[in-house]
């Protein structure tokens, strides 16, 4: 396989006013963004000491063992906190403001910076059962499959 | 000879104005170290040691300015470590000094960030490298990094809004005392609620000003600083750290400030009824109420009923930022040098109505990055006793 792509001149995909640019990945990361491509929302577990570590790495750096395995989380979390933004100068998030970022506490212990999406913001709260849901963002340049996790309520 | 009050802090400038646009931030700098080193009564040719950070300099910006100014420092240290640098700088100018790496040290920064238009904090976070390729998809704006810590905290304590607002209010009116604050002109708690949101919970009027701006520090051994021009300003205690993502596990109620302040006071042998002032880095106003609780001036929770009703302003229980700080005096990108040059001029005294009146310790804290994902925090400890 060729090495990841930092840059990505393909093409915006746009939804609801925001464009998900294909994420910059690297062979750390490619297992997670290639899993969100598939619909997967995929974690890093340590074998030997059991740790499920985010984002991932290229070896556990709690036992600083190299006996790292991917699995498919449940996809429930909660929301730990959030905001409504009101401001971004970017034109990819102006055209799509107020939208939510926050971060998601996922059953498997992990939070996720990410977005809720699905819902009118002033209904989220902290707490609030959420559920993962993926926007596809292939990479046109380099033909890799992948996709971007966000969350609505469950 | 400890660390610990080995070396001080002899001269200082603020750049006065907010605004300048016929000016390059090396320039700023520059003015800036020549009238730091003509406060502390020394020359150009006495500096030996080069600290500093910008926005804009490359990793190669210590060499650059180095050339600028044409001398041969025999110590450099670029450390960026976010708007926190400079409270660093000072401690590490105070360790190579302290092992004879260098004696005079000149820390500097300069910035024209308002009249380049820079986005600071309504720009996107993030990039394209693959680290932030986690953070980048979503849209967080730095404000709103620091909205979530804000949302959080109100969830955890119920802290509110109009507490937020009251760290604002005070601060403006110590801007209304600095003639060299860009924002002086008095708000009450309904203006800050009443301005717009910018991410929910934070309105502008929680949000730090954006201006031009720059200072300079001069650090030397107490020693040699007692034959100088100003009255030193020892450094007693320092502490520096990270608070970030913790492999998915932060508790965003946890600032770096927790491990930097314990480890300072622990060196300066001191308790907090022993400070008589802070400069505490006001990028937004949860950043004030978060630090103060993370160095221990009040429990976790207890943020809010300390800082509202004018709790930090002067004549209050912990005077913070009399200058007007970020939120109203100047915030060029990287506050932290500006948070050593108050807490120096509060110590050497005489700034009429906005003087902590016997203030003889200060703590400085600055906080570098965003609060909500990945920070710095420095403390220092002050004295002029």
């Amino acid at each position: 396989m060729a090495t990841a792509s930092k840059q990505s001149d393909s093409k915006a995909k746009i939804e609801g006013g925001r464009e998900y640019d294909p994420p910059a990945i690297d062979w750390e990361s490619r297992a997670y963004w290639e899993g969100a491509g598939r619909g997967e929302l995929v974690l890093q577990r340590c074998r030997a000491c059991d740790v499920v570590q985010h984002r991932p790495r290229g070896f556990c750096v709690s036992c600083m063992e190299d006996q790292l395995e991917h699995f498919v989380a449940s996809g429930r979390g909660t929301v730990y906190t959030y905001s409504i933004v009101h401001q971004n100068q970017m034109p990819k998030f102006r055209n799509a403001l107020p939208y939510v970022v926050a971060y998601v506490e996922l059953e498997e212990g992990p939070q996720l910076l990410t977005n809720i999406v699905d819902c009118d913001p002033e209904t989220i709260s902290i707490g609030m059962p959420v559920y993962v849901e993926f926007k596809a963002t292939p990479n046109e340049k380099t033909g890799d499959q992948l996709g971007v996790p966000r969350f609505r309520p469950a | 000879m400890s660390y610990s009050g080995s070396f001080a802090i002899a001269g200082v400038h603020e750049y006065e104005s907010r605004w300048a646009p016929n000016k390059t931030s090396f320039q700023i700098m520059g003015e800036c170290s020549r009238d730091a080193l003509a406060d502390a009564g020394l020359s150009l040719s006495d500096v030996d040691g080069l600290f500093g950070a910008s926005m804009t300099m490359g990793a190669m910006g210590m060499v650059q300015f180095a050339e600028y100014l044409n001398i041969k420092p025999r110590y450099l240290d670029g450390t960026n470590i976010g708007g926190s640098s400079f409270v660093s700088h000072v401690a590490h100018a105070g360790a190579a000094i302290h092992a004879g790496l260098c004696d005079v040290a000149l820390i500097v920064y300069g910035s024209t960030a308002a009249s380049d238009a820079m986005a600071i904090g309504t720009g996107n976070s993030g990039g394209r490298d693959p680290s932030a390729a986690f953070v980048s998809p979503y849209g967080m704006t730095l404000v709103s990094s620091y909205a979530m810590v804000a949302r959080r905290h109100m969830h955890e304590f119920g802290t509110t809004s109009a507490q937020l607002a009251d760290i604002a209010v005070s601060t403006r009116h110590h801007a209304s005392l600095n003639p060299h604050a860009k924002m002086r002109q008095p708000i009450t708690r309904e203006d800050v609620l009443e301005s717009r949101v910018i991410a929910d919970p934070l309105h502008l009027l929680d949000c730090c000003i954006i201006s031009d701006g720059g200072g300079a520090i001069i650090v030397t051994s107490l020693e040699r600083a007692k034959d100088l021009r100003q009255k030193p300003v020892a450094i007693l205690g320092s502490g520096e750290s990270v608070a970030h993502r913790e492999i998915g596990r932060p508790d965003l109620m946890t600032m770096a400030a927790k491990q930097s302040g314990e480890q300072a006071f622990a060196m300066a042998g001191l308790t907090h009824s022993d400070i008589d002032l802070c400069t505490i880095y006001d990028s937004f106003t949860i950043t004030v109420l978060l630090t103060l609780e993370n160095l221990g001036f009040c429990k976790p929770g207890e943020g809010g009923a300390f800082v509202e009703n004018g709790g930090i302003g002067l004549g209050g229980r912990m005077p913070v930022n009399p200058d007007g700080g970020g939120l109203s005096s100047n915030h060029s990108g990287m506050r932290g040098i500006f948070l050593v040059i108050e807490a120096v001029r509060q110590l050497r005294g005489g700034l009429g109505e906005r003087q902590v009146e016997g203030a003889k310790i200060a703590l400085a804290h600055g906080t570098g990055g965003y609060l909500g994902l990945m920070h710095s925090g420095a403390t220092l400890i002050l004295s002029s006793d």
